[in-house]
């Protein structure tokens, strides 16, 4: 259920390239342990985000969770229907859930990611 | 699934708002067998339990509960419990599921009586039936009249013919029923109960949802709102403290503080601003550190981000300007009276 086109964290974040932009977000996995979501903390556009810092964070009833960004760049545009309805977290975390695009600084990056293969076992073994 | 306290529970079975709404609006079911049992017999069981509690036992009658708090000494929290009457030399005492091993010690070491203290938490397995349609539910399942119990009795009948106590209390705010029963046959009263729901829309009702539910209803958490360094006057629990009952532990530690007053007093609170106070956040007047939030999250029956914490008396009334630290940002908050929610009847 976790595209292949992504790449992954052990932070359960993902990101999609297409050309120079990064569109990030937050794994199945992640969503369901976390539950229903209420609230989310973006970044806003023009942000300068360092890969593997923290960006922002998801609320969902039971808890808080920090959002990391995968890759390095600069914020170009924020989900701003998140703020509204962030239930769409849980329902389309990797559609219409996304959370923010990157202009990537570092395209590099996101390659040394995790494949969705390797993400799945290690989701596996966590959960284990 | 997470571990509570050595037990695997579900903190959600599909979804906590789902869940919450069911037992505001219909019915859930919650398994909570995790909570401790201790049984107090003998010719002198009254004494021993009116002297390791706060409330006066001598005024139950058998087949009733009520509400207690078992203090040290210093009139800090051991545990907050229920105390029913079975018989006149046989209390039944539900317990937090962690406090179960400490309350049996601490009991036992203060029976200078003739009564024995035993430690039956693998004796009962405890589902909670809660909601508005808890008793249409449950009656389908057992012979008692189920409206004939009032709120804070039991009796000891049968469920599916297997012999249960059955408790009209519950940790939601709403109608329901507490029933103990021996575990080897929970898991098939849990499927009859959920068959007896369905035309209830019945759901099953995890961790996370007993805990938002117990939160619109300001009822007490042991671990945030109460523990060793909190006591009943400062929970707001001073109801269930009967001071001219005669001598219990923690009695002269509360005259004490009564003559001085108190310091701090738990109070409701809702954000005004963006951000959701949670457990353990700092609480701040005016830029000062004044307390910390014992329990704070989204209400999904309110729609508003509340919680409750500990503040100065002096700065503790309804509709102060408070400020909570979440996440290294001071977000607005205001005092607001409790329950959040309070069920029409």
């Amino acid at each position: 259920m976790d595209p292949e086109d992504l790449r992954y964290t052990k932070e359960h974040e993902w990101v999609r390239v297409e050309g120079d932009t990064g569109t990030i977000g937050i794994t199945f996995h992640a969503q369901k342990e976390l539950g229903d979501i209420v609230y989310v903390d973006l970044p806003k556009p023009g942000t300068l985000l360092q890969q593997h810092k923290t960006i922002g964070s998801v609320e969902s009833v039971k808890a808080v969770s920090d959002i990391y960004t995968p890759v390095s760049g600069e914020v170009v545009e924020v989900n701003g229907s998140l703020a509204e309805s962030p239930e769409i977290l849980n329902t389309d975390p990797y559609g219409s859930g996304w959370l923010v695009k990157i202009r990537l600084s570092e395209p590099g990056e996101a390659g040394k990611l995790l494949t969705a293969a390797e993400y799945h076992a290690f989701v596996g073994t966590e959960s284990s | 699934m997470i571990d509570f306290g050595g037990w695997d529970m579900p903190v959600q079975y599909a979804s906590l708002i789902e869940e919450h709404h069911a037992v505001r609006q219909r019915v859930g079911l919650f398994d909570v067998s995790h909570m401790g049992e201790i049984e107090i017999r003998g010719e002198e069981a009254l004494r021993l339990v009116n002297y390791v509690t706060t409330n006066d036992a001598s005024q139950l009658k058998i087949g009733q509960a009520q509400y207690s708090g078992l203090l040290y000494e210093h009139g800090g929290f051991v545990d907050d419990i229920l105390v029913h009457k079975v018989a006149d030399d046989y209390y039944f005492l539900c317990v937090n599921a962690s406090n179960q091993d400490k309350n049996f010690e601490h009991i036992r070491g203060l029976n200078q009586f003739d009564a024995i203290v035993e430690n039956a938490g693998a004796g009962y397995a405890q589902l909670a039936v809660q909601g508005p349609r808890a008793l249409d539910t449950l009656q389908k399942l057992t012979p008692v009249r189920l409206a004939s119990i009032r709120y804070y009795h039991f009796v000891d009948d049968a469920i599916c013919t297997v012999p249960a106590r059955i408790a009209r209390t519950g940790y939601t705010g709403e109608d329901g029923f507490e029933i103990y029963l021996p575990p080897a046959d929970a898991a098939r009263i849990w499927d009859e109960i959920l068959a007896a729901g369905a035309e209830f829309e019945i759901r099953p009702c995890g961790l996370g949802a007993r805990n938002t539910l117990r939160l619109e209803a300001a009822m007490a958490l042991y671990d945030h709102e109460i523990h060793a360094s909190i006591t009943p006057w400062e929970a707001g629990l001073g109801w269930v403290v009967k001071m001219d009952k005669g001598e219990f532990v923690g009695r002269q530690a509360l005259a004490l503080q009564r003559d001085r007053g108190i310091m701090r007093k738990l109070v409701g609170f809702e954000m005004a601003g963006r951000g959701i106070g949670r457990d353990g956040y700092e609480v701040c007047i005016t830029g000062m550190g004044a307390g910390w939030v014992t329990s704070g999250g989204p209400s999904p029956t309110l729609k508003r981000n509340i919680g409750l914490c500990y503040l100065p008396c002096a700065n503790a009334e309804t509709g102060r300007s408070i400020q909570i630290m979440v996440r290294g940002q001071f977000v607005d908050a205001v005092t607001v009276p409790t329950p959040f929610y309070k069920r029409t009847k």
